[in-house]
Formats: structure tokens, C-alpha cells, sequence
């Protein structure tokens, strides 16, 4: 099972990054929000997997580790403020500057592209 | 008295030029000069214990775990040059009251000058050389104020910044040297340093120490190859050249030398660095001195040159050779600030310091005429004046060394030859200016200067005549100390006497004096030959070299920073790859022995759904609609897959966030493009694809590697006390609000602070709505479907009450504040959702602001609460009660802190998208209002 969540975590982590590496502001928000559940999954694993023990004290006396998933509770949440802010940011990037590209401007030799396809942003 | 007011009155006395210049310049000038003078009083005070050869000193602590602290000590060596410092300081305050002209602002001039002194004082008396560096900066900086005094030339900016740039730049080499030395010696003391000559010449780092300290000395003091910023600094006022360039500044550097000459100097190649460079900057300055035709020009070249003499007197590592190398110290700052004075005054009643203009000023004034002449002619080495004895204690000690073997001969030699031009360049000083036909074209008549403007060249020029004179009277106790400090109280044998009987240093001094005379003589076919080359003038060299490198740094600049984020990320994602993979490929086997779980149906079905979910993403990524739902796929496995590994806490946050999430992506999309372009090029794409790759299959390694082996964990410390010490059975709620609560503040206040950048960067946004979507296609003007209307209002109290349960429960099954905060936003943006802003607003008159602001302010007071009961911040309590049909509970104090972060939660979620909301609607903020 640890193999199959560790694949997981990469291809989210993969995924992730070439998401942000596009020139898009969109793209690079969605790639981030996938980021930030590989490295969610990720720290909650350095507790690593235990099945029905969850760290609410009780009769069994099994649970698993508590602290990661403190840590990543916080993360979750602080995670959402962050993706809130870029996300205001693109918005207020966009309008301020007329362009969704992350520079705040098309490169030259892109836009000359994009007049040959016919695209107007 | 204590020492430490020596270098401490000075520095009181920058403040009074700023207080008193506007009372007039007598005043000003004399308020100045009354703590200098107690400063003077205090080193003459000192005289008797100093001379004796004991060693004063002042120790404050101040960071000692650093080595460092306010430390000084005055031996025989401070002593000469505190009273070089403040005497000759104290004419200089003299003579510039009659120098400046009333339009330059006295004050400031005053207040840079007893900066630079104080700078000064503390270079020589300092114990600590951490101290003695910043001291050095100091006069580094403090002359560039100097010397760019008349700001608006541009020859005294680029002079000045000249200055700075070639003594910092030195000086950072000095503090390398110092650090390496006091590294060496376990301590930054100068008296722990002195001692340990023998263990820092045999270290092998010797030779880089050696070279970093050599570098500060030759730099502030103008050596060859760095002589070049000492004549451009010249566009100084007078005062300033008389002051920094005769007797101070630039006799920093040779006071280095001889403090450390204990240490560094003995050795070979300290012989061969430091009297090789002296012999080329002598020769260099004396010619080059000859055809100037400023008159300041040929003092500056002079100045170099004199400072070269010193430098090889320093090298030849002889005892002898350094005391007179101290000799000619005091012998040169005087005869050079006096000479630097007499120029002022030339410049300043004729208007002129052009050598081919000044002529026959004998008959317009006579009495300063005297003066410079007996200052030039102690410059020259004529016999009576205190110049030719430190010139020749100079020429008997070429004679006397042998490190380069057969060739020693040629020392002598060459030093001859420098004093044949130091002759030439004196005669010309004199003769020229002083006789030679009448002058030519001068913007005024010349005429005598007032009375007291005179007054500190006569002190000077009397000292020539004393020293020159009775030398063992004037000087024999101050040279003995210096001398003995220098050579750490090994004192040789040595005279001074004017006579010597006919030996051949006199031989020297006559062939150097009659063979000047003949240069000077001669001089126009010397000109005409030196006419041939190009005139190399250092300031265009410098600001090209300046000019280049700043271009170079710019070019570089652009390179790394060119402004792609695209490209920071890449290169951050490679550095992190190279990080990552480096120890992995240490790592042995990648499966550790732990125990794995089986895999089963479910998980197999969720890892599917969640791969699917994120490949789609990335591949309908331009389809911004299908990206969106596709990630909410992701986001509810990665929740599931919490619950399925015993995670309820991290589970519900996960769902709530979620949630949230996708309804703020969802608003975003309204005003972000609608489709996007396809514009990276394949090659891109399969670099993006194969970082990307790597990096994940890294990652994932990593995260397999850290599962399959058994956990060393500090969590068994958490889930002994979080009933006991807590009060709570819900271990994760515990440790965010109880153990680990400092942390949790800080999270909601990252939280709130994040809202409140969000609220400032919507509030002033210009956008404007899409009237339709991408096809063409008007947006729907329909009202809201009423049954999701009415639904949501039914469901908003039972949605409260689950929230207000889940808050409650939350010490002791998954909950607390965070859930439930993210609960009752998602339950009021759903009454946003479906009736509206306009309807919203009026009914829910909530302040998201003020909710965080309160939030954070409870959970803050909760934890101060606790210094009530004199417990640290955030120490928790709770107990247990009992009440009639409720039965028993337990009250905690934590519950009040998870209120905070409740209130913090619903606060910054909620400022967030209604915010946001807002702008789809006609309640938005026009750009108008801003």
C-alpha cells in the first residue's frame, strides 16, 4: 500500500510542477493547489500509515502519531490563505496590467506568434 | 584620567561646529578647538608615563563573546601620533577659520574635520583590531565628506569617490587580514596579537595575512600601484590636503605597518613586498612630482613619494632602519602640512596654483615666501632643517642591507637618484614660485594673508628649524618610545647629531643636492621629453574601469534576472532536484524493513481516481472549467484518503477547505481570460515534462523510503499528556491548541494578515465584468432558483448547530475551532450563493475584519491570561464540574483559545470570497470611489 500512496505523492508532485511552470496565471494556481496536496500527503506519511488508529485516546491504545497530522491541519488551512492570495493577485495582476502572463507581459516574440494564429487576448 | 576621553572629546566635538557656526566664525572656530585641545592636554599628561615606556590602557566589555570590545592602549607609538593628530589638527582649525570663504558652510566643515580626528584617534589607540578597523572605515569615509567638501565640482565628487573606493576596497582586504590574525591568535587584543609574532610568521598562512594587511596599508597610503587616488583627492579644500594628506589619512597606513611590524615583519618576503614597493613608489612620486605644475599636484607627488621612503625604511627590516623610518614620520608631517598650508595661502591671495603663472611672488610676500622655502628646503634634505636627518639615517641604511644578495648596490643607487629629483622638485617649489621673472595673468595681486592664517605654518616651520637643530632636544624621548613600541622594546644604538664626520651617507646627500640642482636646471628638456607621452590621466582610467564593471555587474544581472518567473522557477526546481537526488544516491536500498500494509480494493480504486483526477488536470489545464472540477477530484480523494489512515481532524479540514477552495476558484475564473492560449513550444514542454518527472519520482522515492522504515518519533510524549496535562482525549486538537498553541497563534495571525492583503488588493481593483462567455453567449439575467434559496435558509441553523458541536466536541473527538470555522463559512457563502449579496448583506451585518481582529485578540488574551496565575504564556487549564440534568463536563481553558481561532477561521474565509463575491455584483466598489 506504501508504494501506491508514495506513486501518488509523485505524480501529484509532478503534476504540480509542470502546472506551475506554464506561463498562465491559472495554471499556475491549480499547479500550486496540486502542490500543496502532494506536500500535505507527504508530511501526514512521516507519521507513517496506520489503518482504524485514530489519535483520539480510547480503550485500544493504538494510535497513530499525532503530531504530522497537527502540523498538516494548520498547513491545510494556511495553504487555502495562500492560494486565496496568489489567486487575488493574478485577478488584480490581470487588471492592473492586461495580461494574464505571469511576467505581467507577453514576451515579444510570443505575441508575434499569436497574431499569426489570430489570437487576441 | 581615563583614556578612553582622549578619542571620546573629539567625537563630543562634532556636534558643537553644528551648534555654534551660527555665532560667527571666531567663535565657531574657537568652540571647536577647546576639546582637541582637551584632548592634547590629556596624551601631554600622559607624557611621563609613556615616555618612560609603560603601556596605558581602557577596557570596557561590550559583545566579548564576539572578541569584542571597547578596548585602548597608548604606548610610545600612539603617543607620537595622538600628538601629531590633535596638535596639527589644532593649527589646521586655525588656519581653515581663515581659509574658507564665507559662503562654505564653516560648520559642517568643522564637524567632518573633528570626525575624521576623532577616526584617527581611535585607529592609533585602539587595543582591540576589530575596533582599530572600524576606526579605519571610518577615516575612509569621513575623508570622502572631506574631500568632496566642495560637492559641487564635479572633479572633488569623482576624486572623493575615487578616494573611498581604493581605501575601502583596501580596507575590506585589512579586516580578511585581521580576522585571519586574530583567528591565528585565539584573540582580537592588540597586546595578546604583539605577542605572537613567532607563531603567526611561521603559520603558513603568513603570506596571505602578510598580503591582506599589506593591501589596507599600501591603499591608504597611496603605494605603488595605488598611488593614483592621492593626487585626485587634492580637489579638496587645503586645510584638508594639509591635514589628511601630510600628517594623517595617509599616514594610516604607515602606522599599520609599524604596528604590526612586530608580527608581520622579519621575514623575507615582507623585505621583498614592502621596501620593493617603497623603492618604486619613492622613484615614481619624486619624478612624476617634477612636472606638475600644480602646486598641490607636486605636493601630493611628494607626499607619495616621502611615503615610499618610509615604506622602504619599513622594509629593510633593520632596527635602525625603523627608527628612522618613525623619524621621518614626525619629520614629514611637518614640513609637509606646513608646506600644504603655505600652497593655501598662495592659492588663496593670488587666485592661482599654476606654477606657469606664479612667479616672483618674493616681492608681494616676503614673510610667507620665508616660510615655505625653509619648509621646501627640509623637504629637499638641506642640512640644519629637521628633513636631512631622517634622510640621512636613510641613505646609511641603504647602505646597510644585503637581502638581495649582489645586487644591494642598486638601493643605494636608486635612493640617491630619488633624492636627485626630491632636490629638483624642491628647487622648482621655490624658484619657481617664489622668483623667476615676474608672475603671469593671476586673478588677484598677490599679497601677505592675515596675520593668524600665517601663524601655523611659522609653529611648523619653527619645529623644522628645532628638530633640524637640536635634535637630540627636541625629539630624542618621543623617537626612543615610538621607536621602542615599534620594535617591541629592543631599542638599537643610534645618534643624532647633525655632524657625523665625512662618511658616505653625506657623500649621498651632496651628489643628491648637487645633482638636483643640475636636473632643475636642465629642467625644459626634461619637460619636452615627458611632453612625448600620452598624458595618462588616472580619473578617466579609474571611471572606465568603474564604467566597465558596472556594466559587466549589469550585464550579469540581466542574466540572472531577467524577469521570467518561468526561469526562477526552473532553476529553483533543478537546485531543489540536485538537492534532493544527491543523498538519495547514498541511500543503499530504497525499501526499509518496516512492516507494509496490504493493498486492497479501496485504496487501489482511490489511487486510480486521484492519478486520473491530476493527469487530467494538467492535461485540459487550458480548459480552465474541466481543470477545476478535475482538481475538486483530487482534493476529495486526498480527504478520503485521510479518513481511510486515521486522520477524522485532518479529514473534515480537508473536505471544509476544499469546498472553500473551489468556490474561490470558481469566482476567480469569471474575471480571469477564458480560454487560454497554447503557446509553449514542444521543446519547452518536454523539458517542463521531464523536470517535472523527475522531481515527482524523486519525491515519491523519498516519501517510500520514509514509510517503509520505522518511525523515530516524539509523539509518545504528546499522547501520555494530552489527557493529563490537556484535559483533552482528541490528541491533534491538543497539541494545536494546548502544546504546540504559540505555533497555532501564529498561524491565525498569518491567516488574517493573508484576508487582509486580499481585502486591500480587491478593494482597489479595476475590472471590469465580461458581459459573456467565450462564444458569444449573454450571462443568464435569470433570478436565483428558489428551491436552492429556500433549502439553504433552512439549512443555515442546523448547519450553525453542526458547526457549534463539532467546535465543542472538538478536545475530545475530531473537531475544534479550525473545522468549525470552515463549517459556518461554507454555511453562510451558501446563503450567499444562492440569495445574493444584496440579500445577504443587510441580514448578516458582520464585520469579517473586526472577526479576525477579534479572533486573533482572543485567542492572544486566552494566553496572557495565564501570567494572571503567574504561569507562562498559553499555559492551559481545565477541571471538571457537574450540574443538575447536564451531568458532568469539563470546562478548559483551551476552548476559549480554539474560540479565537473559530472566530480567526470564519473571519479570514469569509473577508476572502464575499469580498470577491462582491465584485460579480452591483455592490462592488466602483474604481471611482478609489
Amino acid at each position: 500500500m506504501e508504494a501506491v500512496y508514495a506513486f501518488c505523492v509523485g505524480l501529484l508532485t509532478a503534476c504540480g510542477i509542470f502546472l506551475t511552470l506554464r506561463a498562465r496565471t491559472f495554471s499556475v494556481v491549480i499547479g500550486i493547489t496540486l502542490l500543496s496536496y502532494a506536500v500535505n500527503l507527504f508530511l501526514f506519511s512521516s507519521g507513517r500509515l496506520k489503518l482504524e488508529s485514530a489519535a483520539v485516546l480510547n480503550e485500544s491504545g493504538v494510535y497513530t502519531d499525532p503530531l504530522p497530522q497537527a502540523l498538516v491541519l494548520t498547513a491545510i488551512v494556511i495553504g487555502f490563505a495562500m492560494t486565496a492570495f496568489v489567486v487575488i493577485l493574478a485577478m488584480r495582476g490581470r487588471a492592473d496590467l492586461g495580461n494574464d502572463h505571469v511576467d505581467g507581459r507577453i514576451p515579444a516574440k510570443e505575441s508575434a506568434m499569436q497574431r499569426h494564429r489570430g489570437y487576441k487576448s | 584620567m581615563s583614556l578612553i576621553w582622549i578619542p571620546l572629546f573629539p567625537l563630543l566635538g562634532t556636534l558643537v561646529p553644528l551648534l555654534t557656526s551660527r555665532f560667527g566664525r571666531n567663535l565657531c572656530a574657537f568652540s571647536v578647538a577647546v576639546l582637541p585641545a582637551a584632548s592634547l592636554l590629556l596624551t601631554l599628561l600622559a607624557a611621563p608615563d609613556v615616555l618612560n615606556g609603560e603601556t596605558l590602557r581602557y577596557h570596557a566589555q561590550w559583545i566579548s563573546s564576539l572578541g569584542l570590545d571597547i578596548s585602548f592602549r597608548m604606548d610610545g607609538l600612539s603617543f607620537l601620533f595622538c600628538c601629531l593628530i590633535l596638535g596639527i589638527g589644532l593649527l589646521i582649525i586655525l588656519y581653515a577659520r581663515y581659509y574658507l570663504s564665507s559662503q562654505d558652510s564653516i560648520g559642517r566643515f568643522y564637524a567632518y574635520l573633528i570626525l575624521f580626528m576623532t577616526a584617527m584617534l581611535g585607529i592609533v589607540l585602539s587595543n582591540n583590531v576589530i575596533q582599530l578597523w572600524m576606526f579605519w572605515e571610518l577615516t575612509s569615509i569621513s575623508s570622502f565628506l572631506l574631500i568632496s567638501f566642495w560637492s559641487h565640482k564635479s572633479e572633488a565628487r569623482k576624486g572623493a569617490r575615487m578616494a573611498l573606493t581604493v581605501t575601502g576596497a583596501g580596507g575590506l582586504a585589512l579586516l580578511a587580514g585581521l580576522l585571519l590574525i586574530g583567528h591565528l591568535v585565539g584573540s582580537y587584543q592588540l597586546d595578546d596579537i604583539l605577542n605572537s609574532g613567532d607563531l603567526i610568521r611561521e603559520h603558513q598562512a603568513y603570506p596571505v595575512i602578510l598580503l591582506l594587511v599589506l593591501l589596507g596599508a599600501f591603499t591608504k597610503s597611496a603605494q605603488f600601484p595605488f598611488q593614483f587616488w592621492l593626487p585626485h583627492a587634492m580637489a579638496a579644500p587645503t586645510p584638508v590636503s594639509a591635514y589628511l594628506h601630510s600628517a594623517t589619512m595617509v599616514k594610516a597606513g604607515i602606522f599599520l605597518m609599524a604596528r604590526f611590524y612586530p608580527v608581520l615583519a622579519g621575514t623575507e618576503l615582507w623585505f621583498l613586498i614592502v621596501s620593493m614597493t617603497g623603492l618604486a613608489t619613492l622613484l615614481f612620486g619624486a619624478y612624476m612630482a617634477l612636472f606638475k605644475h600644480d602646486l598641490k599636484g607636486l605636493l601630493a607627488f611628494s607626499t607619495i613619494s616621502h611615503l615610499g621612503l618610509i615604506t622602504l625604511l619599513f622594509g629593510m627590516n633593520t632596527k635602525l632602519a625603523a627608527v628612522a623610518a618613525v623619524f621621518h614620520i614626525i619629520n614629514h608631517a611637518i614640513f609637509k602640512a606646513s608646506l600644504f598650508m603655505a600652497a593655501g595661502i598662495i592659492d588663496h591671495e593670488s587666485g592661482s596654483r599654476d606654477m606657469r603663472k606664479l612667479n616672483g611672488l618674493w616681492k608681494y610676500m616676503p614673510h610667507t615666501a620665508l616660510l615655505a622655502m625653509v619648509a621646501a628646503a627640509s623637504m629637499a634634505g638641506v642640512p640644519l632643517l629637521n628633513g636631512f636627518l631622517s634622510k640621512e639615517m636613510f641613505f646609511a641604511e641603504t647602505l646597510d642591507q644585503d637581502t638581495l644578495g649582489s645586487l644591494s648596490w642598486m638601493i643605494p643607487v636608486l635612493a640617491t637618484i630619488g633624492g636627485v629629483f626630491s632636490v629638483a622638485y624642491s628647487m622648482r617649489f621655490i624658484h619657481d614660485v617664489f622668483f623667476n621673472g615676474e608672475p603671469i595673468d593671476l586673478p588677484k595681486t598677490p599679497k601677505e594673508p592675515p596675520r593668524y592664517m600665517k601663524l601655523p605654518v611659522e609653529v611648523l616651520v619653527f619645529l623644522c628649524l628645532l628638530v633640524g637643530i637640536f635634535p637630540s632636544f627636541a625629539v630624542s624621548g618621543i623617537l626612543a618610545a615610538a621607536s621602542s613600541s615599534v620594535l617591541n622594546g629592543s631599542l638599537p644604538e643610534y645618534s643624532l647629531a647633525i655632524w657625523h664626520g665625512l662618511n658616505l651617507p653625506l657623500i649621498m646627500s651632496s651628489l643628491a643636492m648637487v645633482g638636483g640642482l643640475i636636473v632643475y636646471y636642465n629642467r625644459r628638456h626634461l619637460f619636452q621629453f615627458q611632453a612625448q607621452f600620452e598624458d595618462q590621466d588616472a580619473k578617466y582610467i579609474f571611471e572606465r574601469w568603474i564604467q566597465k564593471l558596472v556594466n559587466r555587474c549589469e550585464q550579469f544581472m540581466e542574466w540572472i534576472d531577467n524577469g521570467s518567473l518561468q526561469r526562477y522557477i526552473v532553476t529553483m526546481m533543478i537546485m531543489a532536484l540536485i538537492f534532493m537526488a544527491g543523498p538519495l544516491l547514498d541511500l543503499k536500498t530504497t525499501e526499509g524493513p518496516r512492516v507494509l500494509l496490504d493493498l486492497n480494493g479501496v485504496v487501489l480504486t482511490g489511487a486510480l481516481l486521484l492519478c486520473v483526477g491530476a493527469v487530467a488536470t494538467v492535461i485540459w489545464h487550458r480548459e480552465r472549467l474541466v481543470a477545476l472540477l478535475m482538481l475538486s477530484v483530487v482534493g476529495l480523494i486526498v480527504a478520503i484518503a485521510f479518513a481511510y489512515f486515521s486522520a477524522p481532524d485532518l479529514a473534515l479540514t480537508q473536505l471544509a477547505v476544499e469546498i472553500v477552495t473551489i468556490i474561490l476558484l470558481l469566482l476567480a475564473l469569471f474575471f480571469l481570460p477564458q480560454k487560454l492560449p497554447k503557446e509553449s513550444s514542444p521543446r519547452r514542454i518536454t523539458r517542463d515534462i521531464a523536470i517535472a518527472l523527475l522531481i515527482g519520482g524523486v519525491v515519491g522515492t523519498i516519501n517510500f523510503a520514509i514509510m517503509t522504515r520505522a518511525p523515530d518519533t516524539i509523539s509518545d510524549y504528546y499522547l501520555e499528556n494530552s489527557k493529563t496535562g490537556g484535559g483533552g482525549d482528541n490528541v491533534v486538537n491538543v497539541i494545536l491548541v494546548d502544546f504546540r498553541g504559540f505555533d497555532t497563534l501564529g498561524e491565525i495571525t498569518v491567516l488574517g494578515i493573508a484576508a487582509l492583503g486580499i481585502f486591500k488588493l480587491i478593494a482597489a481593483m479595476r475590472l471590469y465584468m465580461p458581459s459573456s462567455d467565450e462564444r458569444g453567449r449573454t450571462w443568464s439575467t435569470d433570478q436565483r432558483p428558489l428551491i436552492l434559496s429556500v433549502i439553504s435558509q433552512s439549512l443555515l441553523p442546523l448547519a450553525i448547530l453542526v458547526s457549534a458541536y463539532i467546535f465543542l466536541r472538538g478536545h475530545n473527538s475530531p473537531g475544534g475551532g479550525f473545522i468549525a470555522g470552515l463549517i459556518t463559512s461554507v454555511a453562510i457563502i451558501q446563503q450567499y450563493i444562492a440569495n445574493g449579496v444584496d440579500w445577504v448583506k443587510p441580514r448578516i451585518s458582520l464585520s469579517y475584519q473586526w472577526l479576525i481582529a477579534g479572533g486573533i485578540l482572543v485567542a492572544a488574551l486566552t494566553g496572557a491570561g495565564s501570567w494572571l496565575f503567574e504561569r507562562p504564556f498559553l499555559t492551559s487549564w481545565f477541571d471538571h464540574f457537574h450540574l443538575p440534568w447536564v451531568g458532568d463536563f469539563e470546562l478548559a481553558s483551551a476552548i476559549l483559545f480554539d474560540l479565537g481561532v473559530y472566530l480567526t477561521v470564519i473571519g479570514a474565509t469569509m473577508s476572502i470570497l464575499a469580498n470577491l463575491g462582491q465584485l460579480t455584483t452591483s455592490e462592488r466598489i466602483s474604481p471611482e470611489q478609489h
